[in-house]
């Protein structure tokens, strides 16, 4: 008797996501690939609508990473006939092996034998007094108003933060005809520059950065290593920000801010799928474990695939979905074309060394977190102040993170801590005088993402 | 009205659409989430009772910023939602959810 087909699940149509269908869609699978956005691509390869008059190519949209683009869109045309693809749904919940989705106003359930999550990154960041004033985004969004949309989130923005995407994302605001109005980063130059010499060692990356640097340097932009944003100013929108280097400030006018300190893991999924966590040092992150493959750790049904499962970048994402995928049909004895994971873990590998460089080029500051003054708004969703984090730090036992948001309220708003949960553990911990990882980490809840009442009670059971 | 937040700079040749905010009628392009339409001609995108005026944060559907409403009391996320002529928005509470 012919064994049904094993019910696999995607979630996330990213670079990660992608190539893991694409290669079980080639061993003659038919994946359910889940994703939130209209379009594939990730927040990495976001497309514009698809809408006459967006006009710009592969090579204006994504730059030096236009190829990847393109062969991943490629691939995708290739396999979405084969395969389940449902855009404009987002899985809010795990239970057991069924995935709880919202679409268009309801709920749906679909089962699953394995699971794939993929799941992608957003920004980190760091809350500077006035950043939730109308104005200020993250630097992946200010990427997004771009590339998906022809926007620039002002006229004349200043980029604040650390991490490639800084670099990137002004380099593209100049190359598009909007000029930054700075770039600040509190990293030493110093650090900058013995990453550089890590960085020979990947050529391609070092010319890469290089070349960012020197065109917004040509174009005047002004690059203010070592410096920290001490607030950004306006009454109702953004008219300028103050930035401070050894107790010097400097006011730089600009109409709008681009913040970002790095990437973080979206992890909520893998929490709710009771996958076990360990604390990354490196990342400073609680990310999900998995074998080098992606078989997460604690669960046989589900594996981690792409930045999800700890950030390594787009071209190491596309290796570990296809990684995933081979685990995954190799666990189920689903027999699959002849591959050898050897390229792919190599790049994984090179990935993760790039990652080290890339920590010591946008090293933070040992007093980054403590430096964060009381009235900062820590909490945008509910509002909630360094200092009532820091007043709640050790009462009652609020020595852990969830401890410390049902005294603060602190990660309990809308977007559930993934704004405010890095600075939070950081202040906590530096507060209290102990390492980030003992204050624990903010617990993933369902819905992951707000759902309508209605949504949630139209589920069919 | 404040200064426009958000600068078109490229695809700018699209069919225009009309959409509603607040009981005006106002043009925008086919293709822009609410989030652009309205950001494009104003500088806040909510702007509610007892809140921070609001412009959204992240663009990607995470942050939860940019919450607002059609006018028949549903909520929508404005940079996940596209403007689709004759939309009716609302950049505050809708009245009718006042009322009840």
């Amino acid at each position: 008797m012919a064994r049904p087909p094993a019910r696999i699940l995607i979630v996330g149509a990213g670079p990660a996501g992608l190539r893991a269908a694409e290669m079980l869609a080639e061993a003659g699978c038919t994946p359910i690939l889940v994703d939130e956005a209209p379009r594939v691509g990730g927040q990495i390869y976001r497309q514009p609508p698809r809408v006459p008059g967006f006009m710009r190519t592969a090579s204006e949209l994504y730059g030096a990473a236009a190829d990847r683009a393109r062969d991943l869109f490629v691939a995708f045309d290739r396999i979405r006939h084969r395969i389940d693809y449902r855009p404009g749904r987002l899985v809010y919940d795990l239970i057991d092996n069924r995935a709880i989705v919202a679409s268009a106003g309801k709920s749906e359930e679909i089962e699953f034998d394995a699971l794939i999550l993929a799941t992608g990154a957003m920004d980190r960041i760091v809350p500077a007094p006035g950043w939730t004033l109308p104005g200020v985004y993250t630097l992946g969004g200010a990427q997004i108003a771009l590339k998906h949309q022809g926007c620039a989130i002002g006229s004349r923005v200043a980029f604040v933060g650390t991490g490639p995407l800084l670099l990137l994302a002004a380099y593209q605001y100049a190359k598009a005809g909007s000029p930054p109005a700075a770039i600040v980063l509190p990293t030493h130059f110093r650090s900058f520059a013995t990453a550089g010499l890590r960085l020979l060692g990947l050529p391609r990356e070092f010319l890469l950065g290089l070349f960012w640097l020197l065109d917004l340097k040509r174009r005047g932009v002004p690059i203010l290593f070592g410096h920290r944003l001490a607030q950004v100013i306006g009454e109702e929108s953004v008219t300028g920000i103050v930035v401070k280097r050894r107790g010097q400030s400097r006011e730089i006018a600009c109409d709008a801010v681009a913040v970002g300190y790095g990437l973080q893991s979206e992890t909520q999924l893998a929490d709710l799928a009771g996958i076990k966590f360990a604390f990354d040092v490196v990342r400073r992150q609680w990310l999900p474990e998995a074998d080098p493959l992606g078989r997460a750790t604690g669960r046989k049904d589900v594996y981690l695939a792409g930045d999800g499962a700890g950030m390594l970048g787009a071209d190491a994402a596309e290796a570990r979905g296809r990684l995933a995928a081979h685990a995954l049909m190799t666990d189920l004895d689903i027999s699959h074309v002849t591959y050898r994971p050897k390229l792919d873990l190599e790049a994984v590998a090179r990935a993760v060394k790039l990652q080290a460089a890339m920590r010591i080029a946008f090293e933070l500051p040992g007093d980054f977190f403590a430096a964060i003054s009381d009235e900062t708004i820590l909490c945008r969703c509910e509002q909630v102040l360094a200092s009532e984090v820091r007043g709640v730090a050790g009462l009652m036992g609020a020595r852990e993170l969830n401890r410390a948001k049902s005294y603060s309220r602190v990660g309990m708003g809308r977007c559930q801590g993934r704004l405010c949960g890095h600075a939070a553990a950081e202040i906590l911990a530096d507060k209290l005088g102990v390492s980030v990882d003992s204050v624990g980490r903010l617990r993933g809840q369902p819905p992951i993402k707000p759902v309508s009442v209605a949504t949630v009670a139209e589920r069919k059971t | 009205m404040s200064e426009p937040r958000l600068q078109r700079i490229k695809d700018q040749d699209r069919r225009l659409i009309e959409i509603i905010v607040d009981g005006w009628a106002m043009s925008t392009m086919e293709g822009d989430t609410i989030l652009v339409a309205i950001l494009a001609q104003r500088g806040h995108l909510r702007d509610a009772p007892g809140e921070p005026l609001s412009a959204g944060f992240c663009l990607m559907g995470a942050c939860q910023d940019c919450w607002i409403w059609l006018d028949d009391g549903r909520r929508i996320r404005a940079c996940t939602t596209y403007a689709e002529p004759g939309m009716r928005i609302r950049t505050t509470w809708p009245d009718r959810l006042l009322a009840s």
